[in-house]
């Protein structure tokens, strides 16, 4: 399986992945230009400022799971049965810490660099918005991640072919309709 | 759902029984104190990026066309840094990584990421422009395809490069790539992706 895969095997293998990538990439991005959510754009202050941030934080949190368990897979630390032991409970609750911890931090930071640019911006909004989104993405990413490197693993797919793809897919799916939903309930709340 | 209700506040670190003299440990502690820092620094990179979309705000809710390409762009540049990344920092645990241009492992590897980003940027071109026209965008096929083509292929060439960079910093400073390597790249490379993206969209337009 890994070793010595020519180009033309890395291509097919992940192919199908980034292109199931790409068609979830446009969606958000269509999500993206929808009325509704350029009207969230423009209400909101700060996110676009705090969009890449957001995306690429859940990438580096959810990827580095992946290719955490995918390497424990390949080096037989971990069984390819999903089953709650210390180890995979561990990398699964530090990654969450992680996800919220740093997007709290995105929150903050956005608020401070809107005011040092002399924009304005609402701190407990983009707070709101940041946390609301992190916990959607924590259980949509923890669950389809898991799902996929096991069984993908158990059915021969090599998981460091497939996890950046997936991770981006599932959060590009549910990234921007995560902040959405956070804008909705900021709206709501404050 | 999986992240259990009855996960404990995870900074303190667990204990765990030393197993038939393991590599290393997954602690919970140690993975954040590893992975917090590493993306609070990137956050604030990213920053750079955002501040990039922020200014051309006003092109991006005028054309949707380009709020479509964003994400993608975005993501495609992360997904196949992480494939690079990913393959080689498991090629590394094995023992069977080295880093030479001749090493057919890291050839297959540039290879692959080149032909995916051919193929994505091509269509994301021609996609674009259809959701584009459909959202009410008003840019050209023929823009946007140069657009997505020349800031793809950019792309592509510069993941490879970080990839295979970070990597093998990340290794030589003792860091494992599988915690280090994917935030770096996918970071790196949406930076460098929106500044690619909008320096074209500049040019072109």
């Amino acid at each position: 399986m890994l070793g010595h895969d020519s180009a033309i095997d890395v291509y097919r293998q992940a192919l199908p992945v980034i292109l199931v990538s790409l068609v979830a990439g446009l969606f958000s991005g269509t999500l993206l230009g929808t009325e509704t959510m350029r009207e969230g754009i423009e209400s909101v202050p700060g996110i676009l400022l705090l969009l890449p941030a957001f995306l690429a934080t859940r990438g580096g949190v959810y990827g580095s799971l992946g290719a955490r368990l995918s390497s424990g897979l390949h080096q037989g630390l971990i069984d390819p049965h999903f089953e709650w032991n210390d180890r995979l409970r561990n990398a699964i609750v530090a990654s969450f810490c992680n996800g919220m911890i740093v997007s709290v931090f995105i929150a903050v930071l956005s608020w401070g660099v809107s005011l040092v640019l002399g924009r304005e911006a609402n701190l407990l909004e983009l707070l709101v918005v940041l946390i609301v989104a992190a916990l959607l993405s924590a259980f949509a990413m923890l669950g389809v991640l898991l799902t996929v490197i096991f069984k993908g693993y158990r059915r021969g797919l090599d998981p460091d072919n497939v996890i950046g793809p997936v991770v981006t897919t599932v959060g590009d799916v549910f990234g921007v309709a995560f902040l959405l939903i956070g804008i909705w309930v900021a709206g709501v709340v404050l | 759902m999986s992240a259990g209700g009855d996960v404990r506040r995870g900074d303190e670190p667990t204990e765990e029984l030393p197993q038939e003299n393991l590599p290393r440990e997954w602690t919970v502690s140690g993975i954040v104190s590893t992975l917090v820092p590493l993306l609070l620094a990137l956050s604030i990179l990213q920053m750079v990026s955002g501040t990039v979309l922020e200014s051309f705000e006003e092109q991006l809710l005028s054309y949707p066309s380009l709020l479509v390409l964003v994400p993608v762009m975005i993501g495609t540049a992360g997904n196949l840094g992480s494939i690079m990344c990913a393959r080689l920092s498991t090629q590394l645990h094995l023992g069977t990584l080295e880093f030479s241009p001749t090493n057919p492992d890291i050839r297959a590897n540039v290879g692959a990421v080149i032909g995916l980003a051919a193929t994505v940027f091509v269509m994301l071109g021609f996609a674009a422009w259809g959701i584009g026209n459909v959202l009410g965008g008003n840019l050209g096929l023929g823009t946007l395809l140069v657009i997505t083509i020349v800031s793809g292929m950019l792309l592509a060439v510069w993941v490879v490069l970080v990839s295979t960079v970070s990597v093998y910093l990340s290794y030589r400073f003792g860091y494992d790539p599988d915690d280090t390597t994917i935030p770096i790249v996918t970071n790196v490379c949406d930076i460098t992706g929106v500044l690619i993206l909008f320096g074209v969209v500049t040019v072109v337009l």
